[in-house]
Formats: C-alpha cells, structure tokens, sequence
C-alpha cells in the first residue's frame, strides 16, 4: 500500500483519479500527508448534465429514511474507521482528527469540538430540518403536496443539486450543508484546498450509513471549476473572503457565507457592569481560534472604551501557542503562511493612521505572528479605536481580533454595519425595541451570550429549506 | 515518410542549413535584412556549416517583423511576386507579420500524411472554428482540406479580441463572445456534412457540450492553439472525444509551420510530444540562463525555433514557450518537444483565453 494515501475526484460517487495531482501537506514540517487528484471544470459541467441521475437516487428515498441514515452518518463520522481515496487505506475518527489538525493548524481540541458539532446536527436532523420547515410534515416533500394546517401544500425542489464552494477555515461549516441530503439534494463539493477532510469523511459516513453514492460529487478543482459549480447547479453555497464574495452578492441562487463582522454591543444600561462580560467577550473574540465568522470582531460601547480593551488586552495578549494536543491549545496554524503575513502586514499598516492603539502588544512581549514548532500563527490583538470610522474598527481577520470603540448608543446601530451575529447586552426596552427591528443583523443574542453560540434549528445564515424548496399553490381533484 | 536514423537526419539538417545559409545570405537570391546584416555582422556562408554552428547567430528578434516594412524580408529570387502577408496569434498593437508565398502549403501537405482516412476521410468536408483573418492558419487548414480533396467551412474566432476582454477582465464578455463562435459551429454542423475538424482546445470542448459530435459526424479532430496538458488531453480524448473520435493536436505558429504529434500510446500518460517539420524548422528545449545549451531528455527548457526555408530565414528565435525535451520517435528522428505551456506558467497566470 503507498505510504502517502490518493484522494480521488468522486463523479456522482465514483473515484476519479487525475493526472494533476497536489499534495497537501503538515503546516508545520511540510511534509505530504495526502496526494488529491484536480480536475478541470470541463468535468463538472460533463457532470452536471447528469445531475438528475444524483437526484433520482436520492428521490428513492423516504425523509424519514435519510433522516435515519444521517443519524447514523454522524455516528459514524464521530468514532467510524471509514474509506480513505482509493489506495485501500481507512481513516479512524481519531486519524482524521491528527491529520486535519496537522494540514489546518487547527489543535486537537478545537478540532473535537468541531466534531461534536458536526456530530450534533447529523443526529439532531429531525428537530433542525423542524425548524427550518417550521413544522412542516416532512412526508408532503416524499409525495409533493398533501395537507397541514387545515390547507392544502406542496413545495417542489428550487434545484437538482447543491453546490458547495468550502473554505479550509472550520471544519464546523460543513453542517451546513448537511441537511440537504434530508432535504433529497445531491451535494456537488468544492472542498477547501487545505481541508478536503471533512467533506470526504462526511460522504463515506453517508455512504456507510446507506446514502446512495451517486448523490455525491467531490471535485477538487480551480477557480473556473469553482465558478462552474456556483454558475450551473442552480443553488449554491460560497464561502471567501469579501472579494470572492461580493461577485456573487446580487445572485439570490447563491447563498453568500463572507465575513461575519459579528459584534458585541453593551446598552448605556449595562455598562457600568463591563467587568463581569469580560470572559464573555474574551471567549467570543477567540474561540475556535478566532477563525468563524461568528466570532466577535468588534466590541462597541457607550464609555470605558480604553478600560475594556485594556481588560481584553489583558486576557487575550499573553496567549502563546501550544502544541497541537494541548487541551489548553487556543490559537490555530496556518496552513498557508502567507495568510498569517498578509494579516500582520494589513494590521500594521492600518495602525499607523492614527486613532488606533494596539493594547495587546504590552501583555504580549514579541511579536504579533510568531513561530512554534515549525507553525506559523497569529498572536490575539485588540485594537482601541477611537471612532467606528477608523480603518480597524469593523475588520475581521483569521485569527482572534477585536476592535473595541466607544459609540454613544443611540448612534450604534447608525454605525455597525451588516453584522452576522450581535450579542447586545442591554435590558434597555426602546434599545432592544430598536436591535430587533434592525435589518442589519442575522442573528441576535439578547443579554450575555456568547457570539458563538448557534442554534441548529434557528439558521443564523440563510435557511437551507427555503434555499432548496418552494412553496407552489396547489389544488387537486 | 521515409524513415531516417537520427545520423542521416542530422546530415540531412547539416546539408540543409548550409543551402539555406548560402541562399539567404549570397545577393543572387537573399533578401535586403540578412544581406545587410550579414554587412554589419559576419558572413554565414563561411562561417555557419552545419545545424550545430547556428549558435554564432544570436536570437532573432521578433520586432523586426513589426517594426521593418515586408520588402527587406524578400528574398531576392521572389521579388516581383506578391506574397501572402500573415500576422502572428494574440498580441495587440502593430502585430508582427511574416510573408510567404509557398511554404504554408509544403507545411500542410506534409502533415495530410500524417492524418489518417479513417479520421479526416477524401473528399469530404471539414469545418474550422478558430482565429482566421489575417492568420497563416485560415489558408493552410483550407490548403490542407483541398490536398485531401475535400472543401472547408469557416467561422471566426478574434483571439485579440478575447485577450483583451480577458485581460480587463470582462469574464462575462469572453464568455458570450466564445458563446457566440460556438453557436455558429454547432449551426453549420447541424445543417451541412462535416466530418474533419480543426479548432482550439476550449473552443472543441464548449463544442461538445452543445453538440454530440459523433453524430453530428465529426471522426476527425485537428487541435493546437494553447496548452495541453497531459490530464487535460485525457479530459478531450476520454470526455469530449469519448474515444472514438480521431485526436490529432499539434503545435505551430506563423514563425514556424507545423509540428505534428505523434499518436499518444498507453505509457504516455497523455502527455503530448510534438515533432518540428526538419528540415524546414527546428526546435530545440534550451536552457533559460544559457540559451546555447539545450537540455536534457525529460527535462523542462525554453522552446527554440529555427526557421529554414528559402522564404524565411530566422535562427533561433526564443518563443514564448516552454517544453520538455524528448527523444526521437518514429517516424522522426530528431528531437521532440512535450507539454508545451507558455514560458513561466508556472510562476504566473498567463492571459490564453479560448485561443
């Protein structure tokens, strides 16, 4: 058996392999841990043509029956030993968690943590896709129409397949897509260029769980295969970067996962208690290693300003890096060095407009993006802004960042910005009146709760049932 | 095709860079540039005696074919007779052009024996979807479809044009306009016989994702213009061609002629090899940073283009290519050249659009 396992293209669930093949490889000592075939996107739109085929064998399916496979598909995926590419080797649960770490940056711990969640919405299906379709009797998707609520319905699919264009920041992302296959649409997967992992466990876990194979399509691919997913598999999801994804933001078949710009806000209420959310905050700008859109990026207050980033600055600004098996790890690798450069480059270069304070870098004694055991990573940084109009007041980086500004209340939500998720923290009436008419904000917290904190049946970014479905008017004889 | 030893193909090319030399550069029959650079620089007719000592020439410079008028180019033995003026590929701005009267039709006649019936049947018709205009490529391809007794249709392609909405990057202009050459193709094949094809690699792929080309009686398909990967030459061989029809890729330009393939066996991979049509053309895989060195078989080095013909005379011309180098195979007994790509690929992106 070679050393070095092959993962092939999958074209409506059957291995593919290339003559272009790249290696992906230890972010910290280089070495290949697995060769994954590319292919052009001429193959996608071969394949494409016979996306109905993928669709068909889903169709034979109940929702009751592949809510069932998906259940076990989440077991399976959190303890199986499943098929890896097509050498023969296998991937423990255990193999997958080392060898996604060691190609992400991302430590053991986050990485079980990303697990869990995966693991969470697999086996929880019932009661997200209950939310999503807000009660809906699953049973009217298997024959299309039939009745509830005293009226008649029928939904019909917006599409034959679901594209996915994935980022290589969190494994955790992939939940969203996940109930798709309960929803009987084929998946067509770009997987992130770092973390083909995911994505590939995921789909032996289905197969496994006795999900037909043809509902998959898993194409390692350029930028024009990538483009051709989004353009012809009639919904589809993308996650980037602004540039990537302000190309498709006028396209309502492409649901758009950028940057977050999630926030925390304390009400003038509330304030004078700042003390206490300092762990709060601290654990919203950082978990996960800082990396998910829902991560805080901004703290905005009505005064102490200066005190909280002080206080955050204090918290966050000794946190070195740790090995990848330390329980205590918090901050992530970076599968591509340059990423980390670019980000110290663009911190550094916004800080010497003035109005901006790094506070972190006294608690920090060194540099901002260091080296550690042949990894590289970037070190936590608040920023004190004194106005939302400064550069780095609403950025967000791939590392735990925070800008903190002082905004008087009644002009905060004048100056937030689109923001994926806002925790405010206020008993305030007119204010939370005020935040929950606001069209800027896709997930509200009330009171302190963690800015990560997500809720599988409330969808935070977009509803995959309304993405993938819709309703028709309908009356039979 | 007679079957020469690399030996009798190297004395072949000796004897023939010495007939060259000695037409290009004697005022009996050269033409106005070589003569009088031959004034400024050293006489080739002593000094040049064989293929090996064509190094004492430095690089031709392609700008003069921009920036001198057609006249210095013409050999003294074709003055009088009108030539055919062709311009080169992609570029913009004042293109550079190369004349001819003949060779186009040597070039092409030669590569019809290297095409089989059975792909490219006589008498028939064929189809070109590609750059046509002022390019050597419209009158060879129809040259080449008239040897074999048959007529070709035509549709256009401006690869100018698609360099530079590609290079202002205008995606959605690039695509209609490919779109629109395509739409015209799969038209004449529905409506008229054709059953030999030339056309570039992404315009035969958007082709045959419109049109089912076996039944729209398509056997033969004749392909050069870009890079052809060995994994993308699967793609079209396996996908688009689905292994039944003829794939016969080549890679030429104005400057050069034709170099044919030979046919792709098992232990290829898909990885192409291209031939140059010796003695009239050379090509050598030279190393970067010392371009007098060629390199090793198997390794990759910048494509060097030799012209000789008692038209166009032009040593050692550094194309914007590179290549692997490769051992004779027959039927040839020279050098090949493999995986062609543009100079650099792999450092940057590099703008080749449809064409």
């Amino acid at each position: 058996m070679n050393v070095v396992p092959h993962i092939p293209a999958l074209r409506r669930g059957k291995a593919y392999e290339s003559l272009d093949k790249v290696n992906i490889v230890d972010h910290r000592t280089g070495a290949a841990l697995v060769s994954i075939s590319q292919v052009n996107a001429g193959i996608v739109r071969k394949d494409l043509q016979r996306v109905g085929e993928s669709r068909a064998a889903l169709k034979k399916f109940s929702t009751e029956q592949l809510i069932e496979i998906s259940a076990k598909a989440g077991e399976l995926f959190l303890k199986g030993a499943l098929p890896l590419g097509d050498k023969g080797h296998t991937q423990s649960a255990q193999e997958y968690l080392e060898t996604l770490s060691a190609t992400s940056g991302l430590p053991h711990v986050m990485v079980r943590r990303n697990m869990t969640k995966i693991h969470h919405a697999l086996t929880n299906m019932r009661t997200i896709l209950n939310g999503l379709t807000r009660g809906l009797d699953l049973s009217i998707l298997d024959k299309g129409y039939g009745e509830q609520f005293g009226s008649p319905i029928s939904y019909y699919p917006t599409t034959q397949a679901l594209g996915l264009v994935m980022p290589s920041n969190s494994p955790a992302v992939n939940s969203l897509w996940l109930p798709a296959i309960a929803l009987k649409t084929p998946v067509i997967i770009k997987p992130g260029k770092e973390e083909p992992w995911t994505p590939l466990r995921l789909i032996q876990a289905f197969i496994a769980a006795g999900c037909p194979g043809e509902a998959f399509g898993f194409y390692p691919t350029d930028h024009e295969g990538a483009a051709e997913i989004l353009k012809s598999c009639g919904r589809a999801l993308i996650f980037g970067d602004k540039n990537t994804t302000d190309r498709y933001a006028n396209n309502p078949a492409i649901q758009i996962h950028g940057p977050g710009f999630s926030k925390i806000l304390i009400g003038e209420d509330e304030i004078e208690r700042w003390p206490e959310f300092i762990d709060l905050i601290a654990g919203s700008i950082s978990d996960n290693g800082g990396r998910s859109c829902i991560n805080a990026s901004a703290v905005v207050v009505p005064k102490y300003g200066a005190e909280i980033a002080e206080a955050l600055a204090k918290k966050l600004g000794p946190v070195t890096p740790l090995a990848a098996t330390d329980e205590n790890a918090r901050l992530s690798g970076f599968a591509n060095p340059k990423m980390a450069e670019y980000i110290d480059g663009a911190i550094e270069q916004d800080l010497k407009t003035a109005g901006a304070t790094e506070v972190t870098a006294k608690y920090r004694n060194g540099s901002r993006k260091v080296e550690f055991e042949g990894g590289t990573y970037m070190r936590p940084t608040i920023v004190h802004c004194e106005s939302f109009g400064h550069p780095l007041a609403n950025r967000e980086f791939l590392c735990p960042y925070a800008s903190v500004v002082e905004v008087p209340q009644g002009e905060m939500l004048k100056v937030i910005g689109p923001s994926l998720v806002v925790t405010a923290i206020t008993k305030d009436a007119r204010f939370t009146e005020q935040l929950l008419e606001s069209p800027l904000i896709e997930r509200l917290n009330l009171g302190p709760i963690s800015t990560m904190k997500i809720s599988w049946d409330q969808p935070h970014e977009g509803n995959m049932f309304e993405f993938l479905y819709k309703r028709r008017s309908i009356e039979r004889v | 095709m007679t079957q020469l030893t690399p030996e009798q193909a190297k004395t072949q090319l000796d004897a023939h860079v010495r007939e060259m030399v000695q037409w290009h550069f004697s005022p009996e029959t050269g033409c106005p540039f070589w003569l009088e650079w031959a004034k400024k620089n050293f006489d080739p007719r002593k000094e040049i005696n064989s293929f090996a000592d064509m190094v004492k020439f430095p690089h031709f410079q392609d700008e003069w074919l921009r920036d001198l008028q057609n006249e210095v180019w013409v050999p003294k033995q074709y003055k009088g007779k009108p030539f055919n003026i062709f311009e080169t590929g992609g570029t913009t701005g004042m293109p550079k052009q190369r004349i001819g009267w003949e060779d186009y039709k040597t070039d092409y006649s030669e590569f019809s024996e290297k095409i089989s019936d059975e792909h490219f049947p006589r008498n028939h018709y064929w189809l070109m979807v590609g750059p046509t205009g002022p390019r050597r490529l419209r009158l060879a391809i129809e040259h080449l479809a008239n040897v074999r007794g048959s007529s070709c249709y035509f549709i256009d392609l401006d690869p100018r044009w698609v360099k530079k909405v590609i290079s202002n990057k205008q995606f959605d202009q690039a695509r209609a306009y490919m779109d629109h050459v395509v739409d015209q193709a799969v038209t004449i094949l529905k409506h008229r016989k054709i059953s030999g094809l030339f056309t570039t690699p992404k315009l035969l792929e958007a082709l045959g994702e419109k049109i089912d080309l076996w039944d729209a009686g398509i056997r033969g398909v004749f392909c050069g213009g870009t890079t052809m990967a060995p994994q993308y030459v699967r793609f079209i061989v396996e996908e688009v061609l689905e292994n039944r029809i003829g794939f016969y890729p080549t890679y030429g330009n104005t400057l050069m002629g034709l170099a044919a393939s030979v046919p792709l066996r098992a232990e290829d991979n898909f990885s192409i090899t291209y031939f140059a049509p010796q003695p009239r053309a050379v090509l050598r895989v030279v190393d970067p940073n010392n371009t007098t060195q060629v390199k090793n078989y198997g390794e990759w080095g910048r494509v060097e283009l030799t012209t000789l013909t008692k038209e166009f005379f032009m040593p050692r011309f550094l194309e914007r290519d590179e290549a692997i180098r490769r051992e004779p195979r027959a039927p040839y007994a020279w050098d090949g050249v493999a995986e062609v790509r543009p100079f650099g690929a792999m450092e940057k992106n590099i703008v080749e659009g449809v064409y």
